[in-house]
């Protein structure tokens, strides 16, 4: 595929609030980028137009009931044909923070035996309880099958903003240490949380802000074309984005969350 | 005929429960000898269904599309006829 031909779709609905930078870091890496209201593709039916699809950021139906779960049953419940295709064909999906939760609701994640009727896991809570909006280190753990971090080395410690009180993620408790291991083996674990010089945070605070599971930040599928995480990758793209800017004398270009847009572009210009 | 049904959303044994450890915690420092708060939310459906037992059917369809993750949650339903 070439590089103009890549359409995103940023699927919007009331309550989200990040799909205009979102939209910018992709239109930056000189892709077409589209913020869309859900209810535009339900009535256009036109989803599959799109090569790449994301979930942003914000706060979706006011986080009525679950965070997330509205938005998933009404995407499962108006617009489950075009969604399946999309799924069954391998086109990618990105879910950043209520995109993510959106999407453990939906089924999408973590996807061990492909979309799931019902969520597989939660995003719940935090753990010191409240909302954390700061910036965290994660550590890249992927082997490689996530279509959305090939830019970025495994092991390596990059640095992203979160912005949540429900990004605790958690298994049925009798399965999470078998989970556990078919995401490891599996290659489905992408980020997570540690301490600046990459050491796991263990689920203690401040290193992990919500005390998810494993210290888990994001996942992926089986096939690793569908890619979740609680940070804000589309926060970390610009040098100015970042918080100690004023107090370095050289700055580089761009902030590690570029990455993660980079990879999906380049995985789609090469391989397809 | 009209049917109530209350659909009460709990969380399950063994997962932590910090928004209960909070105000247990504020509870205490208010003075109250408290052990422990659990949390839960309480769903109050108004429905059409021709019998109880469907309206009962529908509540727990309810439960099991929306109101509750089964990774973390307990669900108890309770139907009434609303004359």
């Amino acid at each position: 595929m070439k590089i103009e031909e890549i359409k995103v779709c940023i699927m919007r609905v009331g309550g989200t609030n990040c799909d205009s930078e979102t939209q910018r870091a992709f239109q930056e890496l000189g892709v077409q980028a589209e913020s869309v209201h859900v209810n535009e593709l339900i009535k256009r039916r036109n989803l599959l137009d799109y090569s790449v699809l994301v979930f942003p950021g914000g706060f979706s139906f006011g986080d009525y009931v679950r965070s997330g779960v509205i938005f998933a049953r009404h995407l499962s419940a108006n617009l489950a044909k075009e969604m399946e295709t999309f799924i069954d064909e391998g086109r990618p999906i990105l879910g950043i923070c209520n995109g993510f939760q959106i999407m453990v609701e939906y089924g999408l994640l973590p996807g061990f035996k492909g979309v799931s009727a019902y969520p597989e896991a939660a995003l719940t809570t935090n753990e010191p309880s409240g909302f954390k909006c700061k910036w965290v280190h994660l550590k890249q753990e992927n082997r490689g099958k996530c279509a959305f971090t090939g830019k970025i080395p495994v092991g390596k410690v990059i640095s992203l903003p979160i912005a949540h009180g429900e990004g605790r993620l958690l298994f049925p408790k009798e399965k999470e240490e078998a989970l556990l291991k078919t995401l490891i083996d599996e290659d489905m674990l992408v980020f997570r949380y540690c301490t600046k010089e990459g050491d796991f945070a263990e689920g203690k605070y401040p290193a992990s802000p919500n005390g998810s599971f494993y210290d888990i930040a994001g996942i992926c599928n089986r096939e690793g074309n569908i890619f979740g995480l609680m940070p804000h990758p589309e926060r970390a793209m610009y040098w100015w984005q970042q918080p100690d800017w004023t107090r370095q004398q050289q700055m580089m270009e761009y902030g590690d969350g570029k990455l993660i847009f980079q990879s999906i572009i380049d995985k789609l210009t090469k391989t397809s | 005929m009209k049917y109530a049904a209350k659909i009460e959303v709990s969380l399950k044994p063994g997962h932590s429960n910090p928004e209960g450890e909070t105000t247990s915690r504020l509870l205490v420092e208010l003075g109250y000898k408290v052990q422990a708060v659990d949390v839960s939310k309480l769903y109050t459906v108004h429905l059409d269904a021709t019998s109880l037992a469907e309206a009962e059917a529908k509540a727990e369809e309810m439960s099991k599309r929306l109101l509750a993750n089964p990774t973390k949650d307990n669900y108890t339903i309770s139907v009434a006829e609303v004359k």
